[in-house]
């Protein structure tokens, strides 16, 4: 196979590809500065940073939909030009997008025919491409049933269908962007054992990720980017995640679960047999139940779309129950409104924070108030109190370390850090009793991360029950007092900490209840 | 007996009318389906099946040849299309909004040129019902010449139609084959449903929505011409009625596919028929009343909640490749 020089997929074998000198500008922003990185048949190579590290521009300039402003591309040693899509697919590079490019209503077949010249044109020849299916999913381990509808099929097997459709189309080197990102442990287990497989193959993989315990686990070789620069670059064997965290930071930073006292506050919030359907009648939560104490930081783990986010609306009262209760402090609030639960002291930092968080077009000065209209600073007799909102926001935007060039900037120009911080720092101005925190980290830099991360551990000391959300499981893991795993609508079972392990997690999220021959049989 | 055999020619005489005034849905619902299918909501259908309907009643009136007429009617809609599809396609405007104006324009464009061009109301010697007749089989021990529509009770209501309504039936499963066996009809349901996914692909977007919206605006002329040159025979302003919205509705109410559009057009046409002998035989129910019957059941279709389930996901939407 070396000596042919082709790949089981009948493609020819790309023995390196090497980007120099990329240099990417947009207006303000250097996105690409002077980058140099490259990859080599067999290998599975990480390309590092945080978000805006220009991790992505470097990969849109691979596949073709954006042109470098200077710098040149070398396949083989020989220099290319890379004008679109096709070029790079012509080229042998596949591109796994973070979102997946897949019609859902369409067989994995079709999804794989699609845009592929027939042949028997202008018939499809399904039968061809699902034989050719079948060659690749046995070769590569990519068990997925080639008649199956895309949509029915779960996250980590559309994620297959991806790959193969790279394969397919003669993909000899691939591109995983933030590939685990939807993904359960077991599933991430798998799929690193097909890029495994893949490189053993003679494919080159570029893995493009934050997670550093991922990169460490799969990669061979490491570049970091910081601020479109490449800072780093080291054999994997050769680095700790330490070292590659404060690469791709610039500074020192500390993963340790934060020291906490134990605090034995009295049950805040209790939802008993709590059960929800949405408009088209499908269950969004079944029969849920759950409490969390002062002082308490519940974590709900569970891969998106499993009911997390029925969960933190009906507690801040934007879904309505068809069943169970809700209860606040003794008080029962199943049907108060949403309104009158922040009057209660919910604060609640939603999922979707452009969406539901912000309003985009407002400014930082208008969004920090949206809440909290009725209160005497912000409004007397109908008229807003410029002066006094001012002042507050100020005051607001320093504690919390905002960036933002005014008060009057419209919220949607700031990045997503700091949009975050802006919500944060409304809820938490109205020292909530209870704070429902929904992915309050998802598409954030490590930096303001760790920022919310503290400003969490300050609300837990002070007495605050806090249920915090997230697919992220190491964010989990370091927070969270006890653990709720949610699977299709249910909680599978809430765990301590103490209890709690990555493979014990895993299962519940895959809704399979673990004994303990299961989590000895998993591989961690 | 007398009486059975009223009834039994009502209900032939019912179903033949649903057959044939099926005929002008089934051409615009079918094209419809098809822009909608491709991401396009053309609410235009109305003012492209007048343009059809003038486009064919002159050709067909000036040169007698009721083919040519189909084929201007084509071509009107064709254009009628094309306008559509660059002011919602490439320019992305508001869909809902533009389909309106699109049916406003061909209104007022028909309206015009028929004054202009004719000024009065005339008729046209268009297509008649075929005729399938065999003379002399003496296997079959026939003598004299034999018609099909000669058959008892199947023969009145099927083979006693006009060329282009056997045409719209026909649709059906060209139209399904083309959908589901086809590159370019897995196109079609990959732009509709995901076009980014598409895009990915190199399949072109924009292409595959103007040709399905054309398509839609070609079959949509033809519907008219089959009002004008088959069905009725003369070209009046307005002629239409509605019934361009109505196939809008037909999309929705059969589930975006062929049959289903199918389906919702023949239990239009038949009720709409159904009403028509109610006032012929002089029931005793308010002509109102009975007109608004079909609408009625329509929005009652309509509202069952779930044939969202099958419509595109991308309806509706212009396509902007995301940078992002």
């Amino acid at each position: 196979m070396a000596d042919s020089g082709l790949l089981p997929s009948g493609q020819k074998r790309i023995d390196s590809l090497a980007v120099r000198g990329i240099v990417k500008r947009f207006p303000g922003v250097l996105a690409n500065d002077r980058v140099d990185f490259d990859v080599k048949s067999g290998e599975i190579h990480a390309l590092l940073g945080e978000n805006g590290a220009g991790k992505s521009t470097l990969m849109k300039i691979l596949y073709g939909l954006y042109q470098p402003d200077a710098g040149e591309i070398l396949l083989n040693g020989q220099p290319i030009e890379i004008r679109s899509p096709g070029d790079s697919m012509r080229y042998g590079i596949g591109m796994i997008h973070q979102h997946f490019m897949l019609v859902d209503n369409l067989t994995v077949t079709e999804n794989v025919a699609l845009g592929l010249r027939s042949t028997r044109a202008p018939m499809l020849d399904l039968e061809v491409v699902e034989a050719r299916i079948r060659t690749l999913t046995e070769r590569y381990q990519l068990q997925v049933d080639p008649k199956a509808i895309v949509g029915r099929l779960a996250v980590g097997q559309q994620q297959r269908v991806e790959i193969i459709k790279a394969l397919y189309r003669g993909g000899a080197l691939l591109v995983l962007d933030e590939p685990t990102a939807v993904l359960t442990p077991q599933e991430v287990a798998e799929l690193f054992a097909i890029m495994r497989q893949m490189a053993r193959e003679g494919h080159a993989l570029v893995f493009i990720s934050h997670k550093l315990h991922e990169v460490l686990d799969v990669t061979d070789r490491v570049t970091v980017l910081r601020n479109g620069a490449v800072v780093g670059n080291v054999a994997t064997k050769a680095t700790t995640r330490r070292e590659l965290a404060q690469l791709m930071v610039g500074r020192p930073v500390t993963f340790a679960r934060p020291e906490r006292p134990e605090i034995n506050g009295r049950v805040r919030l209790r939802v008993a047999g709590a059960s929800a359907f949405n408009e088209r009648g499908q269950r969004l939560l079944d029969d849920v139940t759950l409490e969390v104490h002062a002082g308490e930081i519940v974590g709900v783990a569970g891969v998106s779309g499993n009911g997390q986010r029925a969960l933190a609306e009906a507690i801040a009262g934007l879904q309505p129950l068809r069943s169970g209760t809700i209860v606040l402090d003794d008080r029962t609030i199943t049907e108060a409104s949403a309104s009158d639960r922040i009057g209660m002291g919910i604060g609640y930092i939603p999922e979707e924070r452009m969406h539901d968080g912000v309003v985009k077009d407002f400014s930082v000065s208008d969004n920090l108030i949206l809440r909290d209209l009725p209160s005497a600073h912000v409004a007397r007799n109908g008229f807003l109190r410029f002066k006094s909102v001012a002042e507050r926001s100020r005051k607001l935007i320093s504690d919390f370390q905002v960036k933002t060039p005014s008060l009057e900037t419209p919220i949607k120009n700031l990045s997503g850090g700091n949009i975050q911080k802006v919500i944060m720092a409304r809820e938490l101005s109205l020292k909530p009793r209870l704070l429902v925190a929904a992915q309050p980290t998802r598409g954030v830099d490590v930096g303001a991360s760790e920022y919310i991360h503290d400003r969490l551990m300050e609300q837990r000391a002070a007495g605050t029950a806090i249920l915090l959300i997230s697919e992220d499981l190491d964010e989990i893991m370091q927070m969270a007092d006890r653990i709720a795993v949610m699977y299709e609508g249910r909680i599978m079972d809430i765990v301590p900490h103490a209890e709690a392990t990555l493979e014990k997690l895993g299962l519940l999220m895959a809704g399979v209840v673990p004994d303990a021959s299961d989590v000895e049989a998993v591989p961690a | 007996m007398t009486q059975e055999l009223t009834v039994l020619a009502i209900i032939i005489g019912i179903a033949h009318s649903g057959i044939r005034l099926a005929t002008p849905y089934l051409y615009a619902a079918l094209g419809e389906m098809m822009a909608q299918r491709s991401g396009v909501l053309n609410l235009g259908v109305e003012g492209m099946m007048l343009m059809g309907a003038f486009a064919g009643f002159y050709v067909t009136f000036q040169t007698g040849n009721p083919w040519l007429g189909v084929l201007a009617a084509a071509v009107a809609g064709l254009l009628m299309g094309l306008i559509m599809a660059v002011v919602s396609v490439s320019l992305k405007a508001e869909q809902g909004i533009s389909g309106i104006g699109l049916y406003l324009f061909g209104l007022g464009v028909s309206s015009l040129l028929f004054k202009t061009m004719l000024g009065t109301v005339e008729g046209v010697n268009g297509f008649h019902e075929m005729q399938f007749c065999v003379a002399n089989v003496p296997l079959l021990n026939i003598d004299s010449t034999f018609c099909m529509k000669d058959i008892p009770v199947v023969g009145p209501i099927f083979f006693d139609h006009s060329v282009l309504v056997y045409g719209a039936f026909a649709l059906v499963p060209i139209l399904w084959f083309v959908l589901n066996k086809t590159t370019w009809g897995l196109n079609v349901r990959a732009v509709g449903q995901n076009p980014a996914a598409a895009d990915s692909l190199s399949v072109g977007v924009n292409r595959v929505r103007y040709e399905n919206v054309m398509l839609g605006g070609a079959l949509a002329g033809i519907a008219g011409a089959s009002l004008s040159i088959a069905l009725l025979g003369i070209f009046q302003e307005g002629m239409t009625n509605g019934m361009g919205f109505i196939a809008v509705a037909l999309v929705y109410f059969g589930g975006w596919s062929p049959v289903g559009v199918m389906a919702g057009a023949l239990l239009f046409s038949s009720v709409n028929a159904l009403q028509l002998w109610v006032q012929v035989l002089g029931f005793n129910i308010a002509s109102n009343l009975a007109v608004m019957l079909p609408y009625l059941l329509t929005i009652i279709a309509l509202a069952i909640p779930f044939r969202r389930a099958q419509q595109p996901a991308a309806l509706s939407k212009p396509f902007t490749r995301s940078e992002t």
